[in-house]
């Protein structure tokens, strides 16, 4: 086959999710022709409506936090900027500590997270009871409260970030599975699909759960592999709880769980398996419900007649050490990764998306070298992260 | 004070209860212990009970099944739904307007085990299907548990109060449902082995082939079967016009729910749109209970139901307009008028044909589909399961007593405690049970005039034999081998001896005799008569109509009786002229003038046809989206909200999809919403365990 009849872009974006979508707006905005190919029949049909919309800064390593930051600019100010209602709301976070040793935890982040400026402080139970007057105050000693993080829809973002990247150009081919990356030369040349071939300079990694089969196509190996988490909805009631709140202290069968009332006045919930439950496995588990609603309704005995509407299980895309992996191949040139959010991909979307644009045209910003060092491919992998 | 209760019918005990006194909007109003919220305001004449948060338009009943969430009203300060709660002595009712605010709880919660459970087998649905299956299972000793949300067994049956079709010898045919309800339910209380939780409500059939429910309201149940029969029956398929989610506007089984179960009146002038058995069978309904039915609309050019019931509706004066569709459901914050049209072969309404009529409330009747998601999902988690009755295929409740016989004693064979084969003609007794209407024959009435002559009135090929069991001297004939064939009386003017067993026991009261003994120029006409008998008295002068519903003339009634062993059909003998004896097949019971046409019609502007009655999504926002190239009901579901309400998609998936035909996209081009748990809304301290709703406070 000829390659220069092909049609040809100058990135090819494979996943249309939450890192795929604003990856391709920031590219077709940076004039680059995008072509983002996805199995799924529609934007965000994977992991990205398996998320609640949580969106904080207050990480515990300078590369999440910056690119969280970032991604709270976005989120916060798109709106006014593009008009689509992403349901953004800045209801901030309120890490609950139970006992003394979330305390220690807790406190001990709170360093981190002061030096590199975020608002974030410690409340003691009463003061935090002045931010959440609904929690049992016979189970919490004080807690974290960070006023600027919130929350939005991720499926109205993704949807935004889509139709705008369409303005900018991108062009979306939806139910097409990539089969091939085609590589001559050890360079990047194309990408074949079950229903066409497509030439590029530039293959972006952004399939989320399916980042290592993405990457086994090019014969690269990355560390990346999903475990599953539970979620659900509820119906929607008038407004009486502003922040997200996580609750780290283990419970039988489950580390953290966490839960926030969205903008149309849903609880949206979520928790974390102990241990973790690896695999692709998407179907509703009977655990899931009693194990989070007991935890939920202890901590805040409000919750107890709120009706559940809705569950679902979604995955994380894990790495060893629980940071996202971004950055060029060194194996094969035009290769980039966008993978391993950890079930973050939601809130650093927006920033990791501009970032592969950055990397794409080469012109990063100072801050970004840090960044994709903590992020880099072929880090070691050594390290654990705080604070999931 | 109005008083919209039944207090007389032909067919139902009116049932001594104590009276309940509650507040609506601070009011004080009367309602009947027992009886749900929503009986209880509609016996009060409040059919708006909240607004919608969205677009603050009105909200009153309109499944009256526990699945759509339209009906919330805050009962002492819980949001609940209205035609699920029973009212209690001293309740305060308010209005769900907008969204509800979430009582406060000051006490920390304690917790118990949620139940945990292994059964044999488990059953969902107490209607005709899982009834009969369960009974066969009891039969054997299995261990089942059978859960049904409703308040008592039965399903549907206990709605339906009048005689059944079918086969006698193999369910119970020539028998009203509410009655097998009652049999099926005795002959199961017989069985030890069988558990059965009423008020109990599956919420999901879960990936670890464990089975989540909501036991009698108020406690979570994790059950893991050995085996699973998903009997949870059918749901009612809407249909998209403007105003079609005004107050007023309800399903049949709504509508049949409210009259035949809780025995108020819902409607004074009632429409019906689409003519189906379950739309002409609640006509039926709606006449017997004293509700006056202005007409039925059909867009196919004949009903799609059995012809019996069909005529059952002309000959009482109801007029149907098949090749009709309805364009709009008129009125501010309740239903005042219906406007409708005929409609070509295209199906689309043909300008200056448009009508309307005056009427307070609108029924739905497009046909049902299938609940089979927890069969499905049970299916793709590798449970051994079976469906039966009309979660597998819709069908007449005959089919499914009848189906439910088979997949009890499936069951039974899977699980080793049944050993002998399932006769061959069980399968062929359900097909014919399950066929549709076959030919139909144009009626030929008996050439004699002279002695007695039964005139059968029923002309289509449907399953139904009752009446070959009737005759003292077993002259009406139905071929055994196939049910199906239209009956004939064998016999001559001389054999009749006027018992009047088959005019008073056809399930399709398709019988009449003419007598012409007395006098052959005005012979005597014996007609059957399911009203109350306060309505018609001898000497009367009624309006006889023939089957199609023509009017023959006025004749003099001779008598209105019961016959002995009768189960109560009544029999009115009319006088009528020779002429049109034959002909006659019922007796008018509607005031002419409700029928009539208003003088002009009523144009309905406004774009107000709801797809998702939860979200409250319009046809028109849909259809723009599907036009700008949407093909995933996700992303549909994304963008507009349609489907993410609380009942999950029940109601507007099949509009979606019929909006998606419209636009002439097929269906492999689509893409379905992903179905999740759970069936419907569950408080979360339930699934916690929680013990009690003590210590609620309100703001």
């Amino acid at each position: 086959m000829n390659n220069s009849t092909l049609p040809h872009y100058d990135v090819i974006v494979i996943g249309a999710g939450s890192i795929g979508a604003p990856a391709a707006f920031y590219l077709a905005q940076a004039g680059y022709k995008v072509l983002v190919l996805d199995s799924a029949p529609s934007v965000g049909q994977t992991s990205n409506k398996r998320a609640i919309g949580g969106i904080r800064a207050t990480h515990s390593d300078p590369a999440k936090i910056r690119l969280s930051l970032r991604s709270i600019e976005i989120f916060s100010t798109w709106k006014e900027r593009f008009g689509d209602d992403i349901e953004w709301s800045e209801g901030g976070y309120v890490f609950v500590a139970r006992g003394e040793h979330e305390e220690k935890t807790l406190k001990n982040l709170l360093v981190t997270q002061k030096s590199f400026g975020l608002n974030i402080d410690w409340l003691d139970k009463q003061q935090l009871l002045q931010v959440v007057p609904d929690l049992n105050p016979a189970k919490i000693i004080g807690g974290t409260f960070s006023p600027q993080d919130g929350n939005a829809s991720p499926l109205l973002a993704v949807h935004a970030f889509y139709s705008h990247a369409i303005e900018y150009g991108a062009v979306f081919q939806f139910n097409e599975k990539v089969q091939e990356i085609i590589v001559r030369g050890g360079k990047v040349v194309g990408v074949k699909t079950d229903r066409a071939e497509y030439g590029t300079d530039v293959v972006l990694n952004a399939a989320g759960a399916h980042a290592s089969e993405i990457a086994q196509l090019a014969g690269l190996n990355v560390p990346v592999k999903p475990d599953s988490h539970e979620a659900a909805i509820t119906e929607a009631v008038a407004p009486f709880l502003k922040p997200m709140i996580v609750d780290i202290q283990p419970g039988p069968g489950s580390s953290n769980y966490y839960f926030y009332q969205h903008l149309t006045g849903q609880i949206i919930f979520c928790i974390t398996p102990s241990p973790n439950i690896w695999g692709f496995d998407t179907e509703e588990t009977s655990s899931f419900l009693p194990m989070v609603a007991k935890r939920m309704v202890d901590l805040m005995p409000r919750l107890k007649n709120i009706r559940v509407r809705r569950t679902w299980r979604g995955l994380y895309p894990m790495t060893p050490d629980g940071a996202p992996i971004v950055g060029f191949a060194k194996e094969i040139e035009g290769y980039l990764y966008a993978v391993g959010m950890c079930g973050q991909g939601f809130m650093l979307g927006p920033g990791v998306g501009e970032l592969t644009a950055r990397l794409v045209s080469g012109q990063l910003y100072p801050t970004d070298q840090e960044i994709l060092d903590i992020l880099s491919p072929y880090r070691q992998f050594a390290g654990q992260e705080l604070l999931k | 004070m109005s008083d919209y209760r039944i207090r007389q019918h032909p067919i139902l005990p009116i049932p001594e209860r104590e009276p309940v006194e509650f507040y609506w909007r601070g009011k004080k109003y009367t309602a009947l212990a027992g009886e749900t919220i929503a009986s209880a305001l509609f016996a009060n004449g409040e059919r708006v009970f909240g607004h919608h948060h969205k677009d603050g338009s009105p909200l009153g009943i309109f499944c009256a099944n526990g699945q759509c969430s339209q009906c919330m009203v805050l009962a002492d300060g819980m949001p609940v739904k209205a035609c699920m709660e029973l009212v209690t002595a001293g309740q305060h009712v308010e209005p769900a307007d907008g969204l509800p605010e979430l009582p406060k709880v000051t006490s920390s919660p304690s917790f118990k085990p949620i139940i945990e459970r292994k059964v044999q087998v488990l059953i969902i649905g107490g209607g005709p299907s899982g009834l009969s299956a369960a009974i066969e299972l009891g039969k054997r000793g299995v261990e089942v548990l059978l859960v049904d949300d409703k308040h008592r067994l039965g399903g549907k049956l206990v709605l339906q109060t009048h005689r059944f079709f079918g086969s006698t010898k193999a369910v119970y045919a020539g028998t009203r449902g509410i009655d097998i309800a009652t049999r099926l339910e005795k002959d199961l209380s017989e069985h030890s082995s069988v558990e059965i939780w009423l008020n109990s409500t599956v919420l999901a059939v879960f990936s670890d082939k464990k089975v989540g429910i909501l036991k009698q309201g108020h406690d979570y149940a994790v059950i893991e079967p050995e085996v699973l029969l998903v009997a949870s029956g059918a749901r009612e398929k809407f249909l998209a016009f403007k105003g079609n989610a005004l107050p007023g506007v309800y399903g049949a089984g709504a509508f049949q729910t409210l009259v035949n179960r809780d025995l108020v009146r819902p409607a004074e002038k009632l429409f019906i749109v689409g003519g189906g058995n379950v739309g002409l069978i609640a006509g039926y309904h709606a006449l017997q209970a004293g509700i006056q039915v202005v007409g039925l609309v059909e867009a196919l050019s004949e009903c799609g139901g059995y012809k019996v019931h069909r005529d059952k509706l002309a000959r009482m004066g109801v007029p149907i307009y098949t090749s009709h569709t309805i364009l709009s459901a008129n009125g501010e914050d309740k239903v005042e008028s219906v406007t409708i049209a005929q409609v070509g072969p295209d199906y689309k309404p043909i300008p200056g044909t448009e009508k309307s009529f005056e009427c307070d409330s609108v029924l739905i009747a497009v046909g049902l589909d299938p609940v089979n998601e927890f069969y499905l999902k049970a299916k793709e988690y590798g449970l051994n399961c079976f469906v039966g009755g009309d979660a597998e295929e819709i069908a007449e409740a005959s089919a499914a007593i009848f189906s439910g016989k088979i997949r009890g004693m499936e069951i039974a064979r899977a699980l080793g405690v049944e050993t002998a084969e399932i006769p061959v003609e069980w399968y062929w007794t359900s097909e014919i049970l399950k066929s549709k209407p076959g030919t139909t024959y144009s009626e030929e009435l008996p050439e004699i005039e002279t002695g007695v002559v039964p005139v059968i009135h029923c002309t289509q090929e449907i399953p139904c034999d009752p009446c070959s069991g009737l005759c003292s001297h077993g002259l009406i004939y139905i071929d055994r081998r196939d049910i199906r064939s239209v009956p004939t009386f064998l016999g001559n003017s001389y054999c009749c001896e006027v018992c009047e067993k088959c005019v008073a026991g056809c399930p399709g009261l398709a019988i009449t005799l003419v007598n012409y003994r007395e006098n052959p120029d005005l012979p005597v006409v014996s007609i059957p008569y399911e009203f109350t008998r306060q309505t018609l008295q001898a000497n009367d002068r009624v309006s006889v109509l023939d089957t199609e519903g023509a009017e023959l003339g006025q004749v003099d009634v001779l008598s209105v009786h019961a016959i002995e062993n009768n189960d109560r059909t009544l029999v009115v003998e009319v006088n009528a002229p020779r002429e049109i004896a034959q002909r006659i097949a019922g007796i008018n019971v509607q005031d002419e003038e409700v029928t009539q046409p208003l003088d002009h019609y009523v144009a309905h502007i406004a774009d107000d046809t709801i797809v998702c009655r939860c979200e409250h999504v319009t046809a028109g926002e849909v259809r723009s989206l599907i036009r700008a190239g949407y093909r995933d009901m996700n992303e549909i579901k994304t963008v507009s909200r349609a489907g993410m309400g609380a009942c999950g998609g029940k109601t507007c998936v099949s509009l979606i999809l019929r909006l998606f035909r419209e636009e002439g996209i097929t269906r492999e081009e689509i893409t379905e919403y992903s179905k999740r748990p759970v069936f419907i809304e569950v408080p979360l301290g339930i699934l916690a365990g929680a013990n009690g709703q003590e210590n609620t406070t309100h703001e």
